[in-house]
């Protein structure tokens, strides 16, 4: 079958589905959606639609971005735009479907607002949404949109025609479109794709490997995982463009098996492609033949480095190697490999789709096209989002994000995972582009960002990524097996009160070493989160190590729990639900924390009554002795 | 432990050393560990030294050598949740079935593990439990969460 043929087919399936008089139903079900209840919320739309014998079609998708209003649920009826509703609970999913289906009262109360063209009076368009207003796009394009485990829905809207049109241009014409798009890597280190093709395609050696680099370790990053969920065909289509490019006939996609969603989504694709003629022999009669295998990882967050990657393809322990030669010249059992990130593959077929020019068209000079981020810590809106580079970070956190969830000043915020920095709040009018991040002295990384208010403490911060990174090391370079775990050490005498005025130049010089003596990314870039909250986040360090005090509440040895005598209203709750017993008082008696039985677990203050508010955290000053008087009876009314 | 169980899982892979690492992922799968007997017997079967499988078996956090509790619950403790509180919720996790992070219970009803990320940062701080992710926890949440499992998985 021809290409030709094959869109045709899927477009009268796909427009048959479109058109049907039914009511359609769509809930966003990725992880994210699961985990926040949408299998609940879809059992609860069963029964409803059963209830009332009401006729519709549910569709699963995957994430739209607006994960703060997770579980989703849209509603389309004949003729009208798509409604989409936030926060989501079993119950008024089920009043949902009775009010809009049965009484045709949309609920704007309830309604996040509506996609598409049209409107309904009385609720907004999300085009004009905080969250989704400035956002471009691009990998993301169908992500929330279409049924993952349907490809005619991608197919009839515009999935592989780039792969269509790259077929018909010689593969060296490919590469120059790639590079004039002047798309980067997007797994952090942004390097030229087209120039890492270019240098595939002319190495000596067969045969050649692509590989698609799905092994997203960096602990508070999913963007690529929702690509995958949401949009498998994206990522496969810019495979098979590389495929064609480069002159691979073999790839590999090597995926965390930490995302079970990720690989169910990519096995039913390849399957529906092989069923399509768009993988394996001969692919549309094109005469390209590709094979792609999934591989899945065994957790090793070092295995994002390319070389161990590779080394973990092969069955060996995923260990890096000297560079160069690169993977280009001598990669996959030492054939020539281009191996690009999930998110790069995805803008592949964008670029092929609508054209260098095209894509060149957003982004800052020097860092073309858009980027996803994950947007998450304490942020009011959390989501997964792709801006076009050069957005300011105060635009990423404040316009799309809502600032932060406590309401509190802002700290900081951390890009680019344990390889990157903590920016204080002070670079809030940073640009978001590969050069000024770097400069500022974190990176670009694969996208996580994380939001840190002040109740975040940032030598805790930089202690969590050392615990992360030291026992990540893969161990083959010394600095990076001993540093790491030296420079942990300090960080932990830090947070535990036994900080030095000396730890904070020991732990700068331990961190340049580290960062000279090691192989490859991960102990490279490993000191980037301590360098740069010593560079910022001075006075908190210090603070620490000559106060005995953690300004942020955070680091259990520096801080006590505390119940405030004047707000107990000797309720009970804490007392009882202590689980070492360390509460004494009684009815009528204001409680008072037995400091030496204490394990700071924080139970107290998570169950005081939000309006008693009565147990605080104190740090670097004494508790109050209780006097007499509190310690009796506590006068009722 | 079945030969033929593995047998089928061997004959299912080729025997190049590519396949070292998913021919255990499947060991796994079907035991919940890693049998030393299994290991000796990928060793022969992929023709690589046995230490080259115990290294690999070592090397990958998923690789389990001894037996797991029936139940795998993780904690993530992956940067957004750790801002959010991820701690606390080990420490609940870890009180509640009274096991610290990486042990089994003495019924071998559960395992406990901390986990990097599980990409579900936005609704973090986040547990799964064997298959079911649960989002915006709460220490006082973990129990309910275990009790849940024990009834089979997510009834919210």
């Amino acid at each position: 079958m021809t290409f030709a043929e094959i869109k045709q087919r899927s477009l009268s399936r796909w427009e048959t589905k479109q058109r049907t008089d039914k009511v359609r139903i769509i809930v966003g079900a990725g992880t994210c959606g699961q985990a926040a209840g949408a299998r609940a919320v879809l059992r609860a739309i069963q029964a409803s639609l059963a209830k009332h014998n009401l006729d519709a079609s549910i569709t699963q998708v995957g994430c739209i971005g607006l994960c703060y209003a997770e579980p989703l649920m849209d509603v389309v009826k004949p003729g009208q735009p798509r409604l989409c509703y936030g926060n989501v609970t079993p119950e008024n999913a089920a009043q949902i479907i009775e009010d809009y289906l049965l009484r045709d009262n949309p609920r704007p109360d309830l309604a996040l607002g509506t996609l598409g063209e049209g409107n309904i009076p009385g609720i907004p368009s999300l085009k004009d949404h905080p969250v989704l207003g400035p956002q471009v796009r691009i990998a993301l394009r169908n992500c929330g949109n279409l049924d993952p485990r349907d490809i005619d829905g991608y197919i009839a809207n515009g999935a592989y025609s780039g792969l269509v049109r790259a077929l018909s241009m010689k593969p060296e014409a490919v590469i120059a479109e790639i590079k004039e798009s002047g798309l980067r890597g997007r797994g952090g280190a942004g390097f030229p794709t087209g120039l890492k093709w270019e240098a595939c395609r002319n190495a000596p050696g067969q045969p050649k490997y692509l590989v698609c680099n799905a092994d997203e370790g960096d602990p508070g990053a999913f963007m690529n995982r929702a690509l995958l969920e949401g949009d498998p065909h994206a990522v496969l289509e810019g495979m098979l463009i590389g495929a064609h490019a480069v002159g691979a006939r073999e790839g590999y996609i090597y995926v965390r098996a930490e995302y079970p969603l990720a690989i169910e989504h990519l096995n039913t694709a390849l399957a529906q492609m092989h069923d399509y003629g768009l993988v394996g022999d001969n692919i549309v009669g094109s005469g390209l033949s590709f094979h792609l295998k999934i591989k899945e990882g065994a957790g090793a967050f070092v295995c994002g480095e390319e070389t161990a990657l590779l080394a973990s393809i092969e069955g060996k322990p995923g260990i890096p190697r000297v560079r160069p030669p690169f993977p280009a010249q001598a990669g996959l059992w030492g054939k020539p490999t281009v191996i690009n990130n999930v998110e790069t593959w995805g803008h592949v077929s964008a670029i092929m789709q609508k054209g260098a020019s095209w894509f060149g068209g957003y982004g800052a000079r020097t860092s073309k096209g858009t980027k996803t981020f994950s947007l998450v810590g304490k942020v009011a809106r959390t989501g997964l989002i792709e801006v076009p580079m050069g957005m300011t970070l105060r635009q990423i956190v404040y316009d799309i994000g809502g600032g932060t969830s406590s309401g509190k000043p802002l700290k900081a915020v951390q890009t680019g995972g344990p390889s990157g920095g903590c920016l204080p709040a002070s670079l809030l009018d940073l640009s978001v582009d590969y050069d000024s991040l770097a400069q500022a002295g974190a990176i670009m990384g694969s996208g996580g960002m994380i939001v840190a208010d002040e109740d975040t403490c940032m030598v805790d911060l930089a202690r969590y990524f050392l615990t992360f990174t030291q026992s990540e090391s893969c161990g083959k370079c010394v600095p990076c097996r001993l540093g790491t775990r030296q420079m942990l050490m300090i960080l932990e005498d830090i947070t535990a009160g036994r900080g030095t005025p000396e730890s904070m130049e020991l732990l700068a010089e331990l961190a340049e070493s580290v960062k000279a003596g090691s192989l490859c990314g991960l102990g490279q870039t490993t000191p980037n989160p301590v360098l740069t909250t010593l560079r910022y986040f001075r006075d908190e360090y210090e603070a620490h190590i000559r106060e005995k005090r953690c300004p942020a509440l955070v680091c259990k040895d520096l801080i006590q729990y505390y119940i405030q005598p004047e707000k107990c209203r000797a309720c009970m709750i804490c007392l009882r639900n202590c689980p070492v017993e360390a509460i004494s008082g009684g009815k009528r008696q204001v409680h008072v924390i037995d400091q030496s039985r204490c394990t700071k677990c924080g139970t107290c203050m998570d169950v005081c009554p939000e309006k008693f508010s009565a147990v605080t955290k104190l740090s670097g000053q004494p508790i109050p002795a209780a006097t007499p008087a509190e310690r009796s009876v506590w006068q009722l009314g | 432990m079945s030969d033929t169980a593995l047998r089928e899982i061997l004959d299912s892979h080729g025997s190049e050393s590519g396949s070292l690492v998913p021919v255990l992922q499947e060991i796994q799968g079907k035991y919940g560990y890693l049998p030393a007997e299994a290991m000796i017997e990928v060793a022969k079967r992929l023709r690589v030294d046995e230490a080259t499988v115990y290294s690999v078996a070592t090397f990958y956090a998923q690789f389990k050598l001894v037996p797991t509790g029936k139940h795998q619950v993780k904690v993530c403790c992956g940067t957004a949740c750790h801002v959010r509180g991820g701690s606390k919720i080990l420490d609940a996790a870890e009180r509640e079935l009274g096991i610290g992070a990486g042990a089994t219970t003495e019924d071998r009803e559960y395992s406990l593990d901390r986990v990097a990320c599980f990409g579900s940062c936005a609704l973090a701080p986040v547990v799964v439990v064997d298959k079911d992710v649960y989002g915006r926890m709460t220490p006082s949440r973990v129990k309910s969460v275990l009790d849940d499992s024990v009834r089979g998985g997510q009834q919210e």
